[in-house]
């Protein structure tokens, strides 16, 4: 193997894949530091939703290099694995089991052996307890723990995904639009909700919401047809012509 | 203590459910054997054998529910795995029967001695012994899901084409089954039994033995389903279900826990086979036709599906539906009244039967709750 062995927690260099022609991800290069929070902007089609696919193993690129702590090549390895690898995703439209209570949602999500006869002779323990309780207390739903979460409203929904995120415990989380669709007070909450995870996690955000984008006050990376368009505080890359340009149409 | 810990895994409709089994136990054989023929409460023997071969479509039934209803695996082929497990029976019956067939062949089944066949193919030996034919009767349909599993879950076929690929299997069996040169009877495939174990297939006794041991494989069938069902695993199922490509994101196996969960379906189905296949007397390529797994898509879907026991009562409930209808002026509509059922269960009972009653009950012990409350609380 003659891949380049880096420092960074990710690492993206050349990446391109293309669907039927149309060129979704174009010589992309990012990277993020261990511990680092970034935010990536865009208008629609910019790639963003690809290069999370491209990242968690849905989607293989078709050229480029996908490292992940160093030395682990992504490109190789299917969502479960990566998965297992400490990334966890959030999916812009909240994606949890409906037919399951809440607990059980962090349950399943909770890192333990994922393997068949381990979770088929399963038994609960009190330090996972334990951890399903602290995680409920930092999403606030400790009052609908036994609440399937089909009854949930959509705001309570994304926590409950950032809370499956959080038992996950992965080294990198990646975020999809985890404000689409919320209320003011919702979303003032999910930007607090999201600096606290990104004390002890890495944390990519994707996001719309130029505001919460504001409040997360991290570095900011704009994404433009696959291919990074500019990096940097908000407020530069704001000012940015190119970025302006982009996003006011031409 | 195992009893408890079963009893710990089970609602009060499990219990209700193995109640109605043990009761079963008990009074039909009863019925049977001690209450005089002439008595009314006597329930003849061909009665016995008629609600054995009941009870392994509820098996059968159990089975599928396990793949479908928790896994969303929606298999239009168990009917084959079901037939293979039965095959495996037949063949050790077959070879029960020694000198006594038409043809008296010590070794050779009749079929083979009418095809002038001179010995006996590799894949029979062994079925003179019923440890192996039982061990067959669970590693021929376990092996081939878990070929076929393999393959189809790990090119992540789903949905209607995976319905499709099953049909398309058991479809192909039948046909593989129907050639003399399978070696499996063809045509008429395997019948004229004498002996099970060195008792008389056809004697009252055997019967009432067979019904009993159906019951309970249906019992220890439903505690293994709702084992796995209550478990972690089981949680695992049902996001599969309703959330696949999340799961998969969430570091489960996916494919892995669909193999085991239809490997495991597929043994239940082949024993379900194999205790049918003494209680009808035959067993032939027919077993394998494309309509019969469909039917038992419809028996879990009227019974509740992801119920358990709302599938074995719904293969009960249908079956004996079907017996009636079929044995009166009112048979050649029996289709037409088996497939209205199954609209009219997905239009107006979507959960089934036994779905169905649950809400009923929920709906009034709500509306009770809300009137003593309202009781409770006098006008102001």
């Amino acid at each position: 193997m003659n891949l380049p062995v880096t420092s960074f927690l990710l690492y993206l260099d050349g990446v391109s894949v293309a669907f039927d022609g149309f060129r979704a991800i174009n010589s992309l290069a990012l990277t993020i530091l261990p511990g680092e929070m970034r935010a990536i902007i865009g208008p629609n089609g910019a790639g963003k939703t690809t290069m999370m696919d491209i990242i968690t193993g849905k989607t293989r690129p078709d050229t480029g290099d996908v490292l992940f702590n160093g030395s682990v090549d992504l490109t190789r390895l299917d969502e479960a694995a990566i998965a297992n690898l400490g990334i966890g995703r959030k999916f812009q439209k909240p994606t949890v089991f409906d037919m399951h209570t809440v607990e059980d949602n962090l349950r399943l999500a909770l890192k333990a052996d994922r393997r068949v006869f381990r979770t088929l002779f399963w038994k609960d323990s009190e330090s996972e307890r334990e951890k399903i309780n602290r995680i409920l207390a930092t999403i606030r739903l400790e009052h609908l723990r036994d609440a399937s979460a089909a009854n949930l409203s959509h705001g309570q929904k994304q926590w409950l995904e950032i809370g499956m995120l959080l038992a996950q415990d992965p080294k990198l989380l990646l975020v999809d639009e985890p404000v689409a669709g919320m209320t003011d007070a919702e979303t003032e909450a999910t930007a607090h909700l999201l600096k606290e995870i990104a004390k002890d996690h890495s944390v990519i955000v994707v996001e719309h919401d130029m505001a919460f984008v504001r409040e997360l006050g991290v570095k900011v990376t704009v994404l433009h047809e696959g291919s990074v368009l500019a990096e940097g505080p908000l407020d530069t890359v704001s000012a940015d012509p190119r970025v302006i340009e982009v996003y006011l149409g031409r | 203590m195992i009893t408890s810990a079963i009893l710990a895994r089970l609602d009060l409709r499990g219990r209700l459910f193995l109640g109605a089994i043990l009761a079963a136990l008990i009074l039909v054989p009863v019925l049977n054997l001690v209450v005089p023929a002439g008595s009314p409460l006597h329930v003849p023997t061909w009665l016995v054998s008629l609600l054995g071969k009941y009870l392994c479509y509820a098996i059968l039934a159990l089975a599928l529910d396990l793949v479908w209803g928790y896994c969303g695996i929606l298999s239009l082929g168990h009917g084959a795995f079901f037939a293979l497990g039965g095959y495996a029976m037949g063949m050790y019956l077959m070879r029960q029967i020694g000198t006594r067939g038409v043809y008296g062949h010590p070794v050779l089944p009749d079929f083979m001695v009418f095809l002038n066949w001179k010995e006996l193919p590799w894949f029979w030996y062994g079925f003179d012994m019923f440890p192996f034919a039982l061990l067959m009767v669970f590693l021929a349909p376990g092996i081939l899901a878990f070929v076929f599993g393999w393959f189809a879950f790990r090119s992540r076929v789903t949905g209607v084409y995976l319905s499709i690929i099953t049909q398309a299997l058991t479809y192909a069996l039948m046909l593989a089954f129907f050639r003399n040169d399978m070696g499996f009877g063809g045509n008429n495939g395997l019948t004229d039994f004498k002996d099970i174990v060195g008792f008389p297939v056809q004697a009252q006794g055997t019967r009432v033995a067979l019904f009993a041991l159906t019951l309970i494989a249906l019992a220890g069938s439903y505690i293994l389903a709702r084992a796995i069902v209550t478990s972690k695993a089981g949680k695992v199922l049902v996001a599969i279900r309703d959330a696949e490509s999340r799961t998969r994101f969430l570091g489960f196996r996916v494919e892995r826990y669909k193999l085991f969960v239809f490997t495991l379906s597929a043994m239940m189905a082949g024993l379900a086979g194999a205790l049918y296949v003494p209680q009808v007397g035959i067993i032939n390529p027919s077993e394998f036709a494309p309509g019969n797994s469909i039917e038992v898509v419809i028996w879990v879907a009227v019974g509740g599906r992801g119920t358990l026991v709302g599938a074995a009562i719904g293969a009960v409930l249908v079956n004996f539906a079907k017996t009636t209808f079929t044995t009166g002026a009112l048979a050649p509509y029996w289709l037409f009244a088996l497939g209205a059922l199954f609209v009219l269960t997905t239009l107006y009972m979507p959960k089934g039967v036994i779905g169905t009653y649950a809400e009923w009950r929920e709906k009034r012990r709500e509306r009770a709750s809300l009137a003593a409350h309202a009781a409770s609380k006098p006008a102001e």
